[in-house]
């Protein structure tokens, strides 16, 4: 099986999903790891928030809906949805083909950047997803 | 389940194919290989292989063993010509389906396949039977280890199996077989399948099931013929409406309720489950095994509750999003009166109604298979 990607410039969560920093300051974008997408396979669609709606750190901001399971999502990080990926709705598969690229689900504008250490680094998630 | 899982002859080349292998019925089952719905797809288009030698497989044999067999089924296997196979339940007393299976007739004995998960249960029923109902000189032999059994199904199945067969397949009509060599290895040849599509059932001696799938996965290579696993069989046979035993159909539904009325033969001689099974039909079923098709976008799933008035109307047997179909179908147990298509349900998915409608099955009906 093809090596599991875990990019260096990502912060991760225990849930699989990952966090990516954007150019703009307190923008981050927000999916799911090539682990996760690896472990659902066959990803049928998304539930994905409506654009305004406020989450707290690690409340559950949507669903994903593979042919095995359905698995609920969680926001990595306290803030506003200010994107929301809708191609997904069309191509879920996108999430299976390309997790940190075109398959990418929200945009998040975070409420309190110190939660960024909660998170998991590249290394951290690696040990992770090898105990599993 | 405890214990170790079983392996199939066929474990090395689903390793090498990096099959997906989960635990199913106290076997080590590939689920997928390149991905459900591919595979799924593969089989409607061109051809897939699945490992079912899970599968078990019994022996009746002996001077009784026509009338034995006919006692333990519902269906009429008096019927059976040299060379045929025939779907039927096998029922307790009360009309509750034990099983559903494949009765095969050959020269001086039969094969009854059964379910992988059924296998110990079901060998047991038959011996019971047989102390009760055995006129003697009949014997019942649990083969399912001996035997190895390989599905291949789809529009080019004939054509991927040809080369490699000695019988002549297009004089093999559905639902009968041949004995015969495929790769040179000796093995029985039937055109029975649980996928909708044309293709064959390849039953042959465990030890040359890996050569026969290694023969087929190279010669289909150029047709598109790919590996597909339990994943695809289950959506596959759904979009077909076909029952699957432990989701649509178990000890606590009888035949008629599950629609399928059509392997009960009440005016054969007499048969387990028969008085039980005349009752109903005079009394009337009081639900009935219905097909439904989400009208928005969800994946029902096995378990999740259905309404039908604003009632409870049980829950789903067997649920998915059909690949080929496009939408979540599923079915359920309905009372008589609200079993007619296009009657309104909900199925509820994660607390949310999500809209259903009663149709008829199949789901599909673009298949290959010729009847």
């Amino acid at each position: 099986m093809a090596e599991t990607k875990v990019p260096d410039n990502l912060r991760y969560t225990e849930e699989h999903e990952y966090v990516m920093e954007t150019d703009s300051e307190g923008e981050v974008i927000v999916g799911i790891t090539d682990f996760a997408q690896n472990e659902l396979s066959d990803i049928v669609f998304v539930e994905l928030p409506d654009v305004g709606a406020s989450f707290s750190r690690m409340e559950s901001f949507g669903t994903i809906e593979a042919v095995k399971a359905v698995s609920d999502l969680y926001i990595p990080l306290s803030g506003k949805v200010i994107g929301v990926n809708d191609s997904l709705e069309e191509e879920p598969s996108l999430i299976n083909t390309d997790p940190y690229g075109d398959g990418w689900m929200v945009r998040l504008s975070i409420k309190d950047p110190s939660e960024l250490n909660q998170l998991l680094g590249p290394d951290e998630y690696t040990s992770l997803i090898a105990e599993d | 389940m405890a214990g170790e899982l079983t392996r199939t002859p066929i474990h090395a080349e689903h390793v090498k194919l990096e099959g997906r292998l989960v635990p199913f019925a106290g076997f080590e089952m590939p689920v997928q290989y390149s991905g459900i719905p591919a595979e799924h797809r593969a089989v409607r288009e061109r051809a897939g292989l699945f490992d079912i030698s899970h599968m078990g497989e019994f022996r009746v044999e002996g001077p009784g063993a026509e009338a034995f067999v006919n006692v333990v089924v519902t269906n009429d296997v008096t019927k059976l010509e040299l060379g045929q196979a025939q779907y039927t339940m096998m029922c307790g007393s009360d009309g509750g389906i034990i099983d559903d299976l494949l009765v095969y007739r050959f020269r001086d004995w039969y094969r009854l396949v059964v379910n992988a998960a059924n296998i110990e249960k079901d060998l047991a029923w038959v011996r019971s039977c047989l102390e009760r109902h055995g006129g003697g000189g009949v014997e019942v032999s649990d083969e399912s280890a001996e035997v190895g059994l390989l599905a291949l199904q789809g529009p080019d199945a004939e054509a991927i199996l040809a080369p490699l067969a000695d019988v002549e397949l297009p004089g093999v009509g559905y639902y009968r077989f041949a004995e015969g060599r495929v790769a040179d290895l000796p093995a029985v040849v039937s055109r029975t399948g649980y996928t909708g599509e044309d293709g064959f059932e390849l039953y042959c001696d465990a030890g040359d099931a890996a050569g026969i799938w290694r023969a087929l996965i190279e010669s289909g290579a150029g047709s598109g013929l790919e590996p597909a696993g339990l994943g695809a069989r289950d959506t596959l046979r759904l979009e077909m409406g076909y029952a699957l035993y432990g989701n649509d159909i178990d000890e606590s539904t009888t035949p008629l309720e599950a629609r399928l009325g059509w392997t009960v033969k009440l005016d054969k001689d007499d048969f387990v489950g028969r008085e039980a099974l005349q009752r109903q039909r005079d009394g009337g079923v009081e639900r009935r095994l219905c097909g439904f098709i989400l009208k928005e976008r969800g994946f029902p799933r096995a378990g999740y509750p259905v309404k039908c008035d604003g009632l409870d109307a049980g829950t789903v047997r067997s649920g998915t999003v059909g690949p080929t179909v496009g939408r979540g179908i599923g079915t359920a147990y309905l009372p008589s009166g609200s079993s007619e298509p296009g009657t309104a349900l909900s199925i509820l998915i994660r607390g949310k109604e999500v809209p259903a409608e009663v149709v008829r099955m199949p789901f599909y009906e673009g298949g290959s298979l010729k009847r």
